[in-house]
């Protein structure tokens, strides 16, 4: 399996990787950790002429932690991010939600921006990233630009992202209270049937604050807002986490494949977030 | 497609080829080093029998293209141990049998030499975790765990005599 030939170049900074792009057009791509694009590549259901790989960019390294802002360079690796001690002290559900991604040779390749850059609906950063409401930092010819990860993804594959713009950095406020990030796979290596990231946060055993989304089960990641507000209040006993199902239900549009037809796969869509539901409050 | 110059360390030894952009690091070692221990397995960066290490990681060498694996320092199976001086891996896997046709092996010892780099120390269950990546369609993997966990035992009670 191999790919057809391209163009490679492996240039010092952002602003060289941008001029590949502007040179280029759509015939060129940034190549992060390589592990959705290059298996489409040997496919041949991605060809390219020309690949702008990144890992020479120190700008686009690094985690780093200042008070409760957490700021994650785009080709930081999931095995990074899991390794991070401060990271996971600060927002532990990065490190839960890394480790159910792929397998630990993947791990050490695939970054954190590639997996919330690609549009893939089955990546789960992006879900994550909604759920807690992170903001994407994005670069092109014309300058910097902040979009919102709530606002980012528009359908399979495709996002607010133009071709003349990498994504550099992903920033975030450290959540408070409980946290949880569920996932069902067929095996290890498998994208999500279905996947759920819950914050809880609580008072005098009552939620106060919540944040939910759901991975695989759109062309997008779902924030729901709705499911979240049903918990507003409760003490997440089973009325209220049913009443969470039921409105995540409402938000979600899955479609047949190889994971299952849509009735089982709304099914396991209840069954997880009930299960990230107890675990973060649990934790709040 | 102009070739490009790359130059790796592998297994210590200074290496440098001529190689198009789209040539997979495992085509690189295989046909133009004659490195052959990592094997080609499912070429679709599941089965980890392609395995080796680059610059402290253990990646699946079909899915990364040598342009990206220029300057790097890799460890193929061949630069842990001999047919003469058996790497403690690679005789627990022999004593423990920890093998039957050998085809994921390659892949599996240099996957488990790096995960007891990070973790000297594992339980069952963190060592089937951290081979995770690597499949066998023999074993059922009882005895390579056991052979990854005895290896371990040995490797710490060198360390320790050694202090």
């Amino acid at each position: 399996m191999i790919p057809a030939a391209f163009e490679y170049h492996r240039p010092a900074d952002v602003q060289a990787a941008i001029r590949v792009l502007q040179d280029h057009g759509d015939e060129a791509r940034v190549l992060a950790g390589g592990h959705s694009l290059i298996p489409m590549m040997k496919l041949r259901m991605a060809e390219l002429g020309h690949l702008v790989d990144l890992q020479d960019i120190a700008e686009l390294k690094g985690i780093s932690v200042e008070g409760a802002t957490v700021s994650i360079g785009a080709m930081t690796t999931q095995q990074e991010l899991i390794a991070h001690e401060e990271l996971a002290r600060v927002a532990p559900i990065l490190r839960e939600a890394a480790l159910q991604i792929a397998d630990p040779q993947v791990r050490y390749m695939g970054t954190v921006g590639g997996n919330v850059a690609n549009g893939d609906p089955g990546n789960d950063m992006p879900g994550l990233m909604q759920c807690l409401g992170a903001t994407y930092t994005l670069v092109g010819p014309g300058g910097t630009r902040e979009v919102a990860a709530r606002d980012f993804y528009e359908a399979a594959y495709m996002t607010d992202r133009e071709d003349e713009e990498i994504l550099t950095r992903i920033t975030f406020t450290a959540p408070t209270g409980g946290y949880a990030y569920e996932k069902q796979k067929r095996k290890i290596g498998d994208y999500a049937t279905a996947a759920a990231a819950v914050l809880i946060a609580a008072e005098g055993g009552k939620v106060t604050r919540a944040s939910i989304a759901m991975t695989n089960l759109s062309d997008v990641p779902v924030h729901s807002g709705a499911a979240a507000e049903a918990l507003i209040g409760t003490n997440c006993d089973e009325e209220a986490t049913t009443a969470a199902i039921a409105a995540m239900l409402d938000d979600i549009e899955p479609t047949e494949d190889n994971r299952g037809p849509v009735e089982f796969k709304r099914h396991v869509a209840g069954v997880i977030l009930a299960r990230a539901i107890q675990r973060a409050w649990s934790r709040a | 497609m102009t070739k490009m110059h790359i130059k790796l360390t592998v297994n210590g030894e200074p290496k440098e080829v001529l190689a198009e952009p789209r040539e997979l690091l495992i085509h690189t070692l295989r046909e133009q080093l004659n490195i052959t221990g990592p094997h080609i397995g499912c070429e679709t960066s599941h089965c980890g029998a392609c395995t080796v290490e680059m610059n402290g990681k253990s990646v699946k060498s079909c899915t990364v293209f040598a342009a990206q694996a220029n300057g790097a320092e890799i460890t193929t199976i061949e630069g842990l141990g001999t047919p003469d001086a058996l790497h403690v891996l690679q005789r627990a896997f022999r004593e423990h049998h920890g093998l039957q046709c050998g085809f994921c092996t390659p892949g599996m010892i240099t996957r488990a030499h790096r995960l007891l780099q990070e973790n000297p120390n594992p339980t069952e269950e963190e060592v089937r975790f951290g081979i995770s990546g690597n499949l066998c369609r023999c074993t059922g993997y009882q005895n390579i765990v056991k052979s990854i966990l005895a290896a371990a035992a040995e490797m710490n009670a060198m360390k320790e005599a050694a202090e």
